[in-house]
């Protein structure tokens, strides 16, 4: 009993600073080598307005187009559902926003507990899922590498023990809450350095595609 | 061309990444999604002509050079180089899979523009000595002869005489001072000589004073297309150059859809500075004339007819509305594709395809993107604005075995333009 309490006040201590320092400097890198590469100033002479259409496709890539919602109906369902299962369960789980406010200082209303159980749940069948298409799916498999199944695997982790944390499935409890937040460590420590990125540069590169089209008259 | 080596290569590879390119590759899920929106990987089913997967090479370069981590693992040597291997095993799938036609670009969940980078990422493999034979000479001879079909102006100023004898109109050469000067693709002056005498029809009637430049009358840049800024700067130089001695505000762009590209977008930034004149495409202005009342057409055609939007002049173009505003001023029975305007599909033979025999073979496979969209629509007449679909388009249908005349846009307008009373 004693070795798990340690555990977990290490995950919960310095375990989590190392962890948040390095999500922290790490995705601030991330960006700044994004950014700092800038581009050539467009001579050409523009149609439309960059900016207004950059912040557009910046919202509506969020819905897929028509033809290729039909051609992958899958990818599109499920990567909607485990996406807002996370965001939900991750946000608006009130545990979780006790802890980002005892961090930030900043807080908002969460949902029903139970509520969070059961999305959770439909996002951890879904998550196997996906899994299993990339698996299979000619495309995605052919595209996939390590890093694929790895970024798969820190998202799976802290939802799978969440869950099991939640439920009390595993004993002692210190013990797999420490897991819980281990896994969430992990995901942490690996975010910068893999394609967990895209959770921030999805917008950089949703503004530039949505710009460049707007410039030439076009709704990308 | 100078010495292509691999360390060129990787020059021009390092010269083309910027903040769009750095935030694509950061951002991409191997959702799978792009190989959907892509004509190469619809209609042959191959994995490995998904929109991504082509830019491994640029992917790289950009992880190992441009990342900390990347940087990292090759210093580990963990990482795998850039080698000859690796370009010869793409030029393939960058060349002949790859029409640049941007429908990649429009359905990529996480926003990357994947067809902007393999036209940068094409920069690298001309560099590095991979680019298919048949469009290096296309480029060689746009280069050194000023056309990529080898056509110099004594083969136009004879397709002038041509047309001036056969309509009784005149086809105005070097004129100082008018407001227009017209660009042509060989294309058109070899296969299609009736666009050129649409045009004098048209603006005669409408009033429009115009000219073209015996020095720069070539519109197509396979610079572009082979991905060599050096040549494509020196093409549209030309024109340039040609354009501000003849003092003409516009240049017009023929119906060709690179051209465009080349002569609108690209072209400003090959040669680091705006145009003191500028730049519409034929429809565009076609339009203009139209909605000022300029343009009288009498008659209609009744056929049932659909609109095949060439991907430059469309979706990477903007120039959405005005063929369809063309259309309905003299079709009555126009109806539009089921993807179409910014959604279409390429015909296959975009992006330098054409002009890459090696690629036919694939080429003839992707054209059935464009015949089921045909098979969809029933249709009796096919109308195009761009005289590179226009050919891969009657060759495609010629190898399905589909009978449909395919019809440019402009010449169908001077069709029917009210005959002036002289
Ligand atoms: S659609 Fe976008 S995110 Fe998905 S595989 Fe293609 S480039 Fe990557
Ligand atoms: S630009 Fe067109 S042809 Fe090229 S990869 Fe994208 S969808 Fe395919």
């Amino acid at each position: 009993m004693s070795t798990s309490i340690d555990f977990l006040l290490w995950v919960r201590g310095p375990g989590f600073d190392i962890a948040l320092f390095i999500f922290v400097v790490g995705v601030l890198i991330r960006l700044l080598e994004v950014v700092i590469l800038g581009r050539k100033p467009d001579y050409s002479e523009p149609r439309g307005a960059e900016l207004g259409a950059g912040l557009l496709t910046l919202v509506t890539r969020t819905a897929p187009e028509g033809g290729s919602f039909k051609r992958s109906p899958f990818t599109v369902v499920g990567g909607y559902i485990w996406h807002i299962g996370f965001l939900v369960s991750l946000f608006l789980f009130v545990p979780h926003i006790e802890l980002i406010d005892s961090v930030l200082g900043i807080r908002w209303p969460g949902i029903a507990s139970n509520l969070v159980d059961a999305i959770s749940a439909v996002t951890i069948v879904t998550l196997v899922a996906m899994l299993f298409s990339r698996l299979t799916h000619p495309v995605k498999r052919f595209l996939s590498g390590p890093e694929d199944y790895l970024t798969w695997l820190v998202t799976f982790l802290p939802m799978l023990t969440g869950y099991l944390a939640y439920h009390r499935m595993i004993d002692p409890y210190p013990l797999v809450l420490g897991l819980h937040i281990l896994s969430v460590e992990l995901l942490m420590v690996l975010f910068p350095f893999t394609k967990l990125m895209h959770a921030f540069t999805f917008i950089i590169a949703r503004w530039y595609n949505g710009a460049m089209a707007g410039r030439r008259g076009v709704q990308s | 061309m100078s010495e292509a080596t691999l360390e060129r290569g990787m020059n021009a590879f390092r010269e083309q990444m910027n903040a769009p390119v750095a935030s694509f590759f950061s951002s991409c899920v191997n959702c799978g999604m792009c190989a959907e929106a892509c004509l190469f990987y619809t209609e042959t089913g191959d994995p490995k002509y998904t929109p991504i997967h082509k830019l491994e090479p640029l992917r790289r370069v950009w992880e190992q050079e441009y990342t900390l981590w990347g940087r990292l693992k090759s210093m580990l040597g963990l990482s795998e180089p850039v080698t000859n291997e690796l370009l010869e095993e793409w030029e393939t799938l960058i060349y002949d899979g790859c029409t640049l036609c941007g429908r990649c670009s429009m359905v990529c969940p996480v926003g990357n523009d994947i067809s902007y980078m393999i036209r940068r990422a094409r920069e690298g493999f001309v560099a590095a000595g991979y680019a298919p034979e048949g469009i290096k000479g296309a480029s060689r001879r746009a280069v050194t002869i000023g056309s990529p079909m080898g056509v110099k102006f004594p083969a136009l100023a004879a397709q002038i005489k041509h047309v001036e004898a056969d309509s009784g109109l005149t086809i105005p050469v070097d004129v100082e001072g008018a407001d227009y000067m017209a660009l042509l693709s060989s294309m058109e002056i070899m296969n299609f000589p009736e666009y050129l005498e649409a045009l004098a029809k048209i603006f005669k009637q409408a009033g429009v004073t115009w000219t073209i430049s015996s020095e720069a009358f070539e519109a197509t840049n396979s610079g572009i297309q082979i991905g060599s800024s050096d040549i494509a700067r020196e093409l549209v130089n030309r024109v340039v150059v040609a354009a501000e001695k003849l003092k003409v505000k516009y240049v017009i762009s023929p119906e060709c859809g690179h051209a465009y590209t080349a002569i609108r977008w690209e072209g400003p930034n090959l040669i680091g500075r705006p145009y003191e004149f500028k730049v519409v495409h034929i429809l565009e202005l076609l339009d203009e004339l139209r909605s000022a009342g300029r343009l009288k057409t009498e008659g209609t055609e009744d056929d049932r007819l659909t609109f095949h939007d060439p991907c430059q002049i469309v979706r990477k173009g903007g120039v959405l509305e005005p063929p369809r505003n063309l259309l309905n001023m003299v079709a009555t029975n126009f109806v539009d594709m089921n993807d179409s305007r910014e959604m279409n599909w390429c015909c296959g033979g975009g992006g330098g395809v054409s002009a890459n025999e090696r690629a036919e073979e694939l080429r003839i496979k992707a054209f059935k993107r464009k015949k089921t969209q045909l098979d969809e629509l029933n249709v009796e007449t096919l109308v195009t604005a761009c005289a590179n679909c226009r050919l891969i388009i009657e060759e495609g249908l010629e190898e399905y075995r589909m009978e449909m005349p395919v019809v440019g846009l402009t010449e169908m307008i001077a069709e029917h333009l009210v005959e002036d009373e002289k």
